[in-house]
């Protein structure tokens, strides 16, 4: 299956909409090669700013860029994006609802060979937790491209959460990305997956292991967590009566804890989360870590099987 | 405005800076007070603004870095008309537009939302670069205190408003050598501040910041240099116009009494008369 990093496809994506909207500027603090920002960077140079090593003052001049009227995409890795530079997005983007766009890569555990210090298993809790902030994680390189199309049309603070690494392409054009909207990428009886990020591949190819084995289950990808699409998550755990929850982030404050919240008021579900039990990484092959934290398809089938017997 | 109007609008500013604490209970005096010279020049003689279109595209903008002086800037935008000077009595209260820190979507004139230290100076960056990239002249002000000089962010700011030659930005030093916890030299020294800023790729005038024929030079000037932000040392008294609340630190952060308030004013209408 063909692979591409959801950081690739942004930087492809950023060149195409910095064509169309004369109004999208780009800021990165020395990471340009790594977020892939630097493809903006050589086709539209006068629009891109470096900000040097310095997460906190991007933040604060991508939010004055936007409060004269430009769409600043603010670019670094998740961990510094959320972490450094929390307070500046909080009282300077967020809370004066600025039309700032954090495009974030290197999320999670399959960053690799950095280790835990560069792995960021904890921005969505922080992200998803913040008044007027929009939160997506797209699955794959297309679902990336129309979040990227879709945050520079919403006039407002999003963060996007993007990987290093090479992740299965999952949609072509035909697949629709919507704010707000859950995909329902495969129809099953038994259960429902909710995934987002790089475990939405790894859940359909659990779903299609377990249908051999004659469980029938239900893939919903949830790259919108806030908002959150409700009553899709309402519907499907109605219909499917077991809830697998499935994200490369820690279990507190994510996808799990989202759709956990929903369904204990609306819709009492069995569930059950999979994602970093909350402990930092490590350095190691990305692979090699996704199995190691328990981020694989066989971790989402034990899940899948676990949660049906609780029904 | 004549030199002489522009002493009476900041004297008037003072006033309705005391006006508005008292009945708010809280706020912060002292360091509205030091300002209130440096925004009688800034909004009555040097920034292009319209109060009837506060989001004009091409108007000059005004941080107030130091956010926690937010009545100063409620002042000097109700006397210019941005909105009616009544509301200048509903400051800090449950429902009411004005913030205990400068709200941007909630008050017409109010160009950024500031009010945790350290952040403004890269907003009005911000707002710098926009206007270089749309060919527009519109300049950028903003107004730092001098704690705040501890804020790193200020630092990375200040790195890059010279990096990228931003001669349409004029930060103000609101010098007044004081804050919550004392001094500034004891807190936190910053000298010598000028030259950190010098050092920093800035152009720096030093100016007494309640003497308005300097501050309408050292603007001049500011306009005039090219190729680099400029800085403004403005050297004030924490509390000025108040007897008993200048260059006191517990006057940061706490409001005067109904009868304190009555004093201040009396002291103020004093001096007004004193002008003519």
């Amino acid at each position: 299956m063909t692979k591409q990093a959801t950081r690739d496809a942004y930087g492809k994506a950023l060149v195409a909409l910095g064509a169309e909207n004369k109004d999208i500027v780009v800021l990165d603090a020395d990471l340009s090669k790594s977020t892939k920002t630097a493809e903006f960077a050589k086709n539209y140079p006068e629009r891109f700013f470096n900000m040097g090593i310095a997460e906190a003052n991007l933040m604060g001049t991508a939010a004055g860029l936007a409060a004269a009227g430009k769409i600043p995409f603010a670019s670094t890795f998740a961990i510094f994006a959320t972490g450094r530079a929390f307070e500046q997005i909080r009282n300077s983007i967020a809370y004066p609802k600025l039309n700032v766009k954090i495009a974030a890569t290197h999320s999670g555990v399959s960053v690799g060979e950095d280790g835990g210090s560069h792995q960021a298993v904890e921005d969505i809790a922080i992200m998803r937790a913040m008044p007027n902030m929009t939160v997506l994680v797209p699955a794959d390189g297309e679902e990336t491209k129309q979040a990227i199309y879709a945050a520079a049309k919403y006039d407002g603070p999003v963060y996007i959460r993007m990987g290093r690494l090479g992740v299965p392409l999952l949609f072509d054009e035909n697949y629709k990305f919507e704010i707000g909207k859950a995909n329902v990428v495969r129809e099953g009886e038994d259960c429902t997956i909710f995934a987002n990020g790089l475990m939405v591949a790894e859940a359909m190819e659990a779903a299609k292991e377990l249908e051999e084995e004659g469980i029938k289950v239900a893939v919903v990808n949830v790259a919108s967590v806030k908002p959150l699409d409700r009553e899709t998550i309402i519907s499907y755990a109605k219909k499917t009566k077991a809830v697998v929850t499935a994200e490369e982030h820690n279990i507190i404050g994510g996808l799990g804890s989202a759709v956990a919240e929903v369904l204990s008021e609306e819709a009492p579900t069995p569930i059950v989360r999979i994602g970093i039990k909350d402990t930092f990484g490590e350095s190691g092959r990305p692979l090699e870590l996704l199995e190691k934290y328990g981020l694989t398809k066989e971790d989402v089938k034990a899940g899948v099987k676990a949660v049906i017997k609780k029904k | 405005m004549e030199i002489l109007e522009l002493k009476r609008m900041a004297n008037q500013i003072r006033q309705n800076i005391i006006t508005m604490l008292v009945p708010a209970k809280s706020g912060h005096p002292g360091g509205s007070l030091s300002a209130a010279d440096i925004l009688a020049v800034l909004y009555f003689q040097e920034m292009k603004i319209k109060p009837e279109d506060p989001q004009w595209a091409d108007r000059d903008r005004f941080v107030l870095a130091k956010g926690h002086a937010a009545p100063v800037l409620y002042a000097a935008l109700a006397e210019k008309g941005f909105f009616p000077k009544e509301e200048l009595l509903g400051l800090r209260q449950t429902g009411r537009m004005l913030q205990g820190h400068p709200d941007m979507r909630k008050v017409p004139g109010v160009d950024m939302s500031t009010g945790s230290l350290g952040q403004g100076l890269s907003a009005a960056n911000g707002m710098a670069l926009a206007g270089k990239l749309d060919n527009k002249n519109y300049r950028v002000y903003a107004l730092l205190g001098d704690g705040e000089m501890a804020e790193g962010q200020v630092w990375e700011a200040a790195m890059a408003a010279a990096h990228y030659k931003l001669d349409n930005v004029t930060a103000i030093l609101d010098l007044n050598g004081l804050q919550i916890d004392g001094a500034t030299e004891n807190v936190m020294n910053i000298d010598p501040i000028d030259e950190k800023w010098r050092a920093f790729g800035w152009h720096v005038i030093s100016v007494d910041g309640h003497d308005i024929e300097a501050l309408l030079a050292a603007f001049a000037e500011a306009k005039s240099t090219k190729g680099k932000p400029t800085i403004l040392i403005a050297h004030t008294i924490k509390g000025k116009g108040v007897s008993f609340m200048e260059d006191q630190a517990d006057w940061h952060g706490s409001a005067p009494s109904a009868e304190q308030g009555e004093k201040a004013l009396q002291e103020l209408r004093e001096e007004v008369a004193s002008l003519d």
